[in-house]
């Protein structure tokens, strides 16, 4: 295992965790072949995701597409505190509001270019995410959804109140400032729209190298599986879950400040509410715990599910229907798919389209690798 | 002085019903260590179904009878499709599990009876009490007594028969418990129909300051703080946590509501349950857990 070049951080309890590193020896070999192609393989889908934009109409890229790739980046965030870490957070909205806000404000007061403010508004939100997590040091299992609560609620209460944050604006709607980057103006949906891509790409990509290639990736996941035992095998648990709070909250806090600058176009608290927070945790929960394809699966079906629906509805029934309906179908939709998740696959839709993939591949090939993982 | 009374007794009246809300929790996490973040959703369903009920003409009692057989209903396909399945998995996927139903409940109940907001009137008058020089709002004073009422009530019916006893026995150790005959499925059908039972009264009560709308469901947040408080599994700590959260709330919001800004009791009792979860993090009557590899 050694020569694979699979860094072995915690001996004998990395290994069992991973997966990887049992692997047989075609297993083995597949592995290193798929690394060499992996980077190949991420920039082809750039490419692909990049030329959607020039044939896909406005309505696509400004009202399904960018969404959808904030809301993964965001749930992507999420999963590497829940899914990786095993620390669930109610509070997923406060950190992009905090991320948008900070964003916001750095541009206003401090004449920081669009790039740079976007990475020091979930610089700010990773602040903020280490405070939410210090109270992780006394407070075990699931009391700690209290602290991210309490953010949740502080974060807006603070955005609404204090006019020193939104520019004192009588709505407390600001339209966000235009988007120039290095002198190029991306006004355009589709500017929007690969603005959003190219940012959510690359922070996709770091997050696969940190949580399958570094120390501190494997740590979450050994704090996820067993605390004690990671505790017992030199780990800083303590440490762990900060850093896994503070990353989690700054990839938030980047989706935050996309989502008010290249979809939303105005910077307001009003989104960033509790059921923005519920919204994101339900993409984990539905796309897959502990998957980064999780996010994008998840925060897909999110987006074109209440579409969907609509138009399946509309068809039925002849006549468009009520908002209020399909939102609540949507509501009991969700709702069984998560039970359902949680009870069958825990790894959500991105396990069964592995599934799927794998079935094609060969039954007898899957079987034996279910029995490894 | 009589000022300071008057918003410390207003205070701790709204805070027992925040213990009532929270005693729904108390019982479900008794038996089956969950936190059952539904609960705020059957409040909603509970309340809009009785209201919709007594809407189509029913009588207040019978209203109340189906509603009570509904909730027993949904304990039932809870606790086959729901808790069966996810057994001894961690508290956290239980939890999120709860997330799912919650949500499932909520837009079922709007889905069945429609999401306008129902006026709601249990026939209590909202006259002032005074109390001395202490003036209190009627309404608060008997829905208090309810309150106060349901939890003796189950306190004793959960602390002296042999239910309770079972109850108990599931909650330390399932496999124990059905090894000397108790069956822990039935056991925890009947603490979710109880829970259902409070969540009726919690709605009817609610129901009847707020309306039954969507907002109702929203009342597990105001109870969240109360449990940490109080300890998850401790009917007397939610009963002084709901007080301590009750009085301190009104007591922020009137002392420092005007230096800092209002709206703040949304977030005040969190930051006073983080606070008090750092001196005793399982709450003040909570029993510390042991952690065994």
């Amino acid at each position: 295992m050694s020569q694979s070049g699979v860094p072995l951080s915690v001996s004998g309890l990395v290994p069992v965790v991973i997966g990887e590193a049992t692997r047989d020896e075609t297993g083995h070999r597949a592995a290193i072949i798929r690394r060499s192609v992996a980077p190949l393989f991420a920039l082809v889908i750039l490419l692909l995701a990049g030329s959607i934009s020039l044939f896909a109409s406005e309505y696509w890229l400004s009202a399904i597409l960018t969404p959808f790739l904030i809301l993964s980046l965001a749930g992507v965030g999420l999963n590497i505190l829940t899914g990786y870490t095993g620390l669930l957070s109610l509070g997923s909205a406060a950190f992009m509001a905090i991320g948008a806000f900070a964003a916001y404000d750095l541009q206003r007061y401090g004449h920081v270019p669009f790039l740079l403010s976007l990475f020091l508004g979930g610089a700010v939100a990773a602040v903020f995410g280490v405070i939410a997590g210090l109270p992780s040091l006394r407070i075990r299992g699931f009391y700690l959804i209290v602290s991210t609560l309490a953010l949740q609620f502080l974060v807006l209460w603070v955005l609404t109140q204090f006019g020193w944050f939104s520019n004192y604006s009588s709505s407390g709607v600001i339209s966000a400032p235009p988007i120039i980057i290095t002198g190029w103006q991306a006004d355009s949906p589709a500017g929007h729209y690969l603005v959003t891509l190219v940012i959510v790409w690359l922070l996709t990509l770091a997050a696969y190298r940190l949580l399958y290639r570094t120390r501190l990736g494997r740590s979450f996941l050994a704090v996820r599986d067993m605390e004690i035992a990671a505790r017992t095998s030199g780990i800083a648990v303590f440490g762990v879950k900060l850093w896994a709070f503070a990353i989690s909250s700054f990839y938030l806090g980047v989706a935050g400040a996309l989502w008010a600058f290249t979809y939303l176009g105005t910077v307001e608290p009003n989104g960033f509410d509790l059921s923005r927070s519920f919204q994101v945790l339900f993409i984990v929960l539905i796309g897959g715990l502990g998957r980064l394809s999780g996010g994008y699966l998840g925060a897909a079906f999110i987006v074109l599910f209440p579409i969907a629906l609509s138009q399946i509805l509309h068809a039925v029934t002849g006549n468009s229907v009520d908002g209020a309906v399909i939102e609540n179908i949507q509501k009991v939709v969700f709702g069984a798919l998560i039970i359902a998740f949680l009870i069958k696959e825990p790894e959500g839709l991105a396990r069964l389209l592995q599934c799927v993939a794998r079935f094609r591949v060969g039954r007898a090939q899957a079987g034996k690798r279910e029995q490894t993982t | 002085m009589s000022f300071l009374c008057e918003v410390l007794l207003g205070g701790m009246l709204s805070g027992v019903l925040y213990a009532l809300v929270a005693l729904g929790f108390v019982l479900i996490y008794r038996a089956s260590g969950v936190f059952n973040f539904a609960q705020g959703a059957t409040v909603l369903f509970a309340a809009l179904t009785f209201v919709s009920l007594l809407e189509r003409g029913l009588s207040f009692l019978l209203s109340f009878v189906i509603t009570l057989a509904v909730l027993v209903v949904l304990a039932i396909t809870t606790e086959r499709l729901v808790l069966r399945p996810l057994a001894n998995r961690p508290p956290i996927t239980l939890f999120m599990a709860t997330l799912g139903l919650s949500v499932l409940i909520e837009g079922a109940a709007q889905l069945v009876w429609g999401t306008q907001v129902h006026g709601f009137d249990l026939g209590i008058s909202e006259d002032p009490i005074f109390l001395g020089p202490v003036l209190l709002n009627r309404f608060d004073v008997v829905a208090a007594g309810i309150a106060a009422g349901l939890v003796i009530l189950l306190t004793l019916v959960f602390g002296l028969t042999r239910i309770g006893l079972a109850l108990r026995a599931v909650a330390d150790d399932p496999q124990a418990a059905e090894s000397i005959g108790i069956n822990q499925h039935r056991v925890l059908i009947l603490v979710w129909s109880v829970a259902g039972f409070v969540a009726l009264v919690t709605g009817l009560i609610w129901g009847a300051r707020l309306g039954v709308q969507f907002s109702l469901s929203l009342v597990v947040l105001k109870a969240l703080p109360v449990l940490l408080i109080g300890g998850f599994g401790s009917i007397s700590g939610a009963i002084l946590a709901g007080l301590i959260v009750g009085a301190g709330e009104k007591l922020a919001e009137v002392y420092l509501g005007p230096i800092i800004g209002t709206g703040i009791e949304n977030w005040f009792p969190y930051v006073l349950a983080i606070i008090l979860l750092w001196f005793k993090p399982d709450g003040l009557f909570g029993q510390a857990q042991v952690a065994r590899v």
